[in-house]
């Protein structure tokens, strides 16, 4: 007596399949850890307590209120942050020039202060300005795109070459020094709005 | 002429036999690239655009914390509140935050911790002023604004 083979119905498995395909597809979400990267200085206690003064031509300051408007050098700023790179850019790349500008780019700093009330979104976009001002002097002097800038400076010990582009890029010296930092620096916010 | 004439028999169906095979092709392809969220967050979380993002290279270096307006407005107040893995924390409570979290990690890797700070357009500077003394106090000094690529015009 032949054995009926028994048959699985096979016809609705690619419907099964499409459903568990969408439900992966709906909950999958893409990780993206991007962002920009900044460095804390140390904490308040291990910084010395000597204030070195730093001569006003030197640092090029942005201010930020409440109301999320802004004061560059003292005037107030109407322009586009594109504009905001631009002026950041000549601020360090004066090396002495002008005279109400920069002494040169290592001793220029970018300083960036904000109010309690500022909005997150504004702060990010004037920090955005500010390290793009960086980033495209760096790039020029590397010799490489911006994109690719910033990809070499997040593994600069990728290879011999990214290594190299990188010291091209901020200057380093023979002794390790380097010629342009970035020195971008964050004060304590003021305390006007809450 | 007629004798050129071919007979047309070719089938007009396309082959649907393979498509389960392709379909489960993709399906394990998802199952195993997705990583569920082990954390919800409790935080509106709309981020800001920005041009000059880095993405970090070694993942298992960061850690996050979540800022914003509650969700539950009823039940938390619509004050921004800093949330870290499943509860929200204060910010006298971050120090020792950051030191469970690095005690996660390889001694050799306990100072290149990355706080990916993940900041609602909506908060307001002052706090995330206090996450980052705390930060300061606690050595983790590496932060990332997370941010969105905005469109270079």
């Amino acid at each position: 007596m032949a054995r009926s083979t028994p048959d699985i119905p096979n016809s609705s498995m690619a419907d099964i399949a499409f459903l568990l395909l969408t439900f992966f597809l709906m909950t999958t979400t893409v990780a993206s850890d991007k962002g920009l990267l900044i460095l804390l200085p140390p904490p308040p206690e291990a910084l010395p307590p000597d204030e070195v003064e730093i001569p006003e031509r030197n640092i090029f300051k942005i201010q930020i209120n409440s109301s999320d408007k802004l004061l560059v050098e003292g005037n107030p700023w109407f322009s586009t942050s594109r504009e905001l790179t631009d002026q950041i850019k000549i601020f360090i790349l004066n090396d002495g020039r002008d005279p109400t500008s920069s002494d040169s780019p290592l001793k220029a700093i970018v300083s960036l202060k904000a109010d309690r009330g500022t909005t997150h979104k504004k702060f990010i976009e004037v920090l955005d300005a500010a390290q793009a001002a960086y980033h495209e002097i760096y790039a020029n002097r590397a010799g490489v795109s911006v994109k690719r800038w910033r990809e070499i400076s997040s593994d600069p010990n990728e290879s011999p070459e990214t290594k190299q582009a990188y010291d091209r890029g901020r200057d380093v010296g023979p002794n390790g020094t380097v010629g342009i930092p970035m020195a971008l620096s964050i004060a304590e916010p003021s305390k006007v709005g809450g | 002429m007629s004798k050129f004439k071919k007979k047309v028999n070719t089938k007009q169906e396309i082959p649907t036999a393979s498509m389960p095979d392709v379909v489960f092709m993709l399906l394990f392809f998802f199952m195993v690239t997705t990583k569920m969220r082990e954390t919800s967050i409790n935080v509106e979380q709309k981020m800001p655009q920005a041009t000059q993002l880095k993405k970090l290279v070694k993942k298992s270096l960061i850690s996050y914390l979540y800022i914003g307006a509650p969700k539950k407005v009823d039940q938390f107040g619509k004050e921004p509140k800093i949330q870290a893995n499943d509860v929200f924390i204060e910010t006298k409570n971050i120090v020792q935050w950051v030191n469970s979290e690095k005690s996660k990690l390889d001694e050799v890797d306990r100072d290149a911790i990355t706080v990916s700070l993940k900041v609602d357009v909506e908060a307001k500077r002052g706090l995330i002023s206090d996450v980052e003394t705390e930060l300061r106090k606690a050595n983790a000094r590496r932060v990332l604004y997370s941010a969105n690529q905005k469109l270079e015009l």
